[in-house]
């Protein structure tokens, strides 16, 4: 009855339809019934009400008395704070490491290999339990701290570090550096395209500096140059002023980057090995410089190769930040575990949960395409 | 003109004891100009960096061997070195309970047994030699055997999974978990590559899904969710959840590592099999899948090491698995709990052990498939 190809396709498909819709039903069912008998409201609305747990760190205002909604806020910007920080420092460190790896000096390249070998073979949750305790218990009680200059006091509650003191200044000097930026940005374009219609380069080092730093001197200059700084002062049983890094983002920050820079090392390695030897050979040849042929030649190369592999290492290590919830640091997942702990809401707070991580999936993805985009190979 | 000159006007004499051999021949020092002193930036990173060793690679040997305390002194033999040593003698002490959990005692010799064959069954499939149908024989004896021996029966005394703990867990959570996803990795990556549009997608959003959520999320399913889905009154104990969702997570993964395969295996073959007449199902199963497999392998063997790796994440939903077995034995006895450090550290020897292990292998086999093809 079913000879032909396209009907037996049309069976299957309707089979795995009819298992995916007969499981599912199966499963809801079951799970109003439970929801239904443990009389737990089934919806959204629990995100409005008063949330009731304080969270250590936050970056964002927030209380105690504030809506469950806002604490998922909270866990989320401390979430994004320690990837996207955790991306910066493991890509410095990966590169820099998979150049190690492929130094001349021996000694160098084995210290490099043996630094990879050890981090990428050990479970990451280890090494956060390791830096964690290394933060807790190793360094000295609150009142013992360890001085660094009267600015920094270093000890188990974290690092705590001298800090401008508020000035509407320093809020004139963020936007000037954002504005500084962005012409630095439009001044590379223009003189690039300048080059590529006359041939001549006009200099773009200077004027990016000037741009970048001068603008924001200028705009804290221009509000009366504030110099006052709050230092931190022991103070009972703390220090009172100035900024703290806490010992838990510490180590989620070192744990993360740490791990991660292994393995974005030997996607760097496999990218600078692509690149064949003859181009840069020839660019030698040509008479440029070790630097430009470096950043011309070799460069944009291997990141046609390096750029898809650091993707997924970016995503791994955006993913893997929810084991902050292992050390206490208050990311989306650990926001999440406390809210469905107080109000039973489990599917409800696994959604947004997933949704928001496939969210930050997709961005990371987006991003790092349209970059991809721009370095790729343009065939003819 | 200059090369036109007779040799003997601008060659010196040779020297008497025969010509020299050229500079930068073989022997140590010739081996270390060339690595590590071959211009002055890197004869100062070589400097720099044996400085540095000199001054980190004493106090780390004290501390971790010389200055230690191995003996089994209990709790003062390490506080008499603290600050100084390293305190091995916490693992002495907690050794039977960091690699088996709360098993009863006097049964330890199973899991024991349990780890010595899921490690044999490992390595039996790390040789070429068994890569055949007989495999999958094997590998039904193997779990098995292992289940056998947790759970008991047949002669055994039966133990309860809320039980089972330490490093047996970890090799049943890991080991179970890609024998199963397996299949459906396959199926998954079958499905993405099919022309049917609803077993596409469903594929699709199924991998793509997977792959975009961290595996706490999943195992949070698993622990908190799995209990509404199920009716009322039935009940699934932890450890067969979280080894459902873990089941679950790396077929996605494997799925993938399955279609680079797929996608690797030249046009042709496909074709040559539909030529020939063969249905879909023996195409895949006999000409496709096969060359595809053989492919994917080191793909596979990641995803593995990963899933090892991972099974750690157990720890969060309180399952005993090795990394929770070795928390707990520090954490809960305070007279050990100082030297959790020390504890920790055997931990991460022991996976390091497995997992170095597992890469190496792994490194070995792309270069060897690699050979295969050349020839």
């Amino acid at each position: 009855m079913f000879g032909s190809e396209r009907q037996r396709g049309i069976l299957y498909q309707v089979l795995l339809l009819a298992i995916v819709v007969g499981v599912g039903w199966y499963l809801v069912s079951n799970t109003l019934h439970n929801l239904s008998s443990r009389q737990i409201q089934v919806g959204f609305g629990f995100l409005g009400k008063e949330a009731g747990f304080e969270i250590a760190e936050k970056h964002i205002a927030y209380e105690a008395s504030d809506s469950y909604g806002r604490a998922f806020l909270v866990g989320m910007v401390n979430t994004l704070l320690v990837a996207a920080l955790g991306i910066v420092v493991a890509t410095v460190l990966g590169t820099l490491l998979g150049v190690a790896r492929l130094s001349s000096n021996w000694l160098i390249a084995r210290l490099a290999s043996a630094y990879v070998e050890v981090m990428r073979n050990v479970p990451l949750l280890l090494q956060l339990f390791v830096w964690y305790g290394l933060f807790t218990e190793l360094l000295p009680g609150v009142r013992e701290a360890i001085d660094v200059g009267g600015w920094l006091f270093i000890s188990q509650r974290g690092f705590r570090f001298a800090w401008p003191a508020p000035h509407a200044a320093w809020a004139a000097c963020g936007w000037a550096l954002l504005a500084g930026v962005a012409l630095a940005a439009a001044w590379a374009r223009l003189a690039s395209r300048h080059q590529a219609a006359t041939g001549v380069r006009r200099p773009t080092g200077l004027p990016t500096l000037a741009l970048v730093v001068g603008l924001p001197v200028l705009a804290w200059a221009a509000y009366g140059a504030p110099t006052a700084v709050e230092v931190p002062v022991l103070e009972g049983f703390d220090f009172q002023g100035g900024r703290v890094v806490s010992p838990e983002f510490m180590a989620l920050l070192i744990g993360l980057s740490t791990y991660t820079a292994a393995f974005i090392a030997e996607v760097v390695r496999a990218g600078i090995l692509a690149v064949p030897r003859g181009q840069g050979e020839a660019a030698m040849a040509l008479g440029l410089t070790p630097g430009q042929r470096l950043r011309l030649i070799t460069l944009p190369q291997a990141l046609r190769v390096i750029i898809p592999p650091m993707t997924s290492q970016y995503l791994n290590l955006t993913k893997n930040s929810s084991l902050a919830v292992a050390i206490g640091y208050p990311d989306l997942v650990a926001v999440a575990n406390t809210t469905m702990n107080q109000t039973g809401q489990a599917i409800e707070a696994i959604a947004i949960l997933m949704a928001v991580y496939l969210t930050i999936s997709l961005l990371i993805s987006l991003l790092m395409n349209a970059y991809n985009n721009r370095v790729r190979l343009v065939e003819r | 003109m200059a090369r036109l000159q007779p040799a003997a006007v601008t060659a010196a004499p040779p020297p008497a004891g025969g010509s020299r051999p050229p500079p930068g021949g073989s022997g140590p020092v010739a081996w270390m100009r060339a690595n590590l002193f071959s211009s002055f930036w890197n004869s100062v990173a070589t400097v720099v960096t044996l400085a540095l060793l000199a001054w980190i690679v004493p106090k780390v040997l004290g501390w971790m061997i010389l200055d230690a305390s191995w003996g089994a002194g209990g709790v003062a033999q390490c506080d008499a070195v603290r600050g100084q040593g390293a305190c091995w003698t916490v693992v002495r002490e907690k050794f039977r309970f960091m690699l088996f959990g709360v098993y009863p005692f006097e049964q330890q010799w199973r899991p024991a047994v349990a780890v010595a064959v899921l490690c044999a069954l490992l390595v039996v499939s790390a040789l070429r030699r068994f890569w055949n149908r007989w495999l999958v024989l094997i590998w039904i004896v193997g779990t098995s055997t292992t289940f056998w021996l947790m759970a008991g029966g047949l002669g055994l005394p039966p133990v309860r999974s809320e039980q089972w703990g330490g490093l047996p867990v970890t090799l049943i959570l890991a080991i179970f978990g890609i024998a199963f996803a397996f299949p459906l990795g396959i199926l998954l990556a079958l499905g993405r590559r099919s022309q049917l549009p609803i077993v596409r997608a469903f594929s699709v959003i199924y991998i793509e899904v997977v792959r975009g959520v961290p595996l706490i999320t999943v195992l949070f399913m698993a622990s908190v969710m799995f209990a509404l889905f199920v009716p009322e009154g039935m009940r699934i104990d932890q450890l067969l959840r979280a080894q459902i969702a873990i089941i679950l997570f790396v077929a996605a993964y494997l799925a993938e590592a399955v279609r680079g395969g797929l996608q690797a295996v030249p046009k042709g073959q496909y074709e040559a099999a539909e030529a020939l007449g063969l249905s879909y199902w023996q195409a895949t199963g006999l000409i496709v899948m096969p060359q595809a497999l053989k492919i994917s392998i080191p793909a596979i063997v990641n995803s593995f090491i990963s899933l090892f790796k991972d099974t750690s994440l157990v720890v969060i939903i309180a399952i005993y698995d090795f990394a929770y077995a070795v928390k707990k034995s520090v954490e809960t006895d305070f007279a050990w709990k100082k030297y959790f450090i020390e504890a920790f550290l055997f931990s991460i020897l022991v996976y390091w052990i497995f997992c170095f292990a597992m890469s190496k292998y792994s490194q070995w086999l792309e270069r060897e498939l690699a050979r295969g093809d050349r020839h």
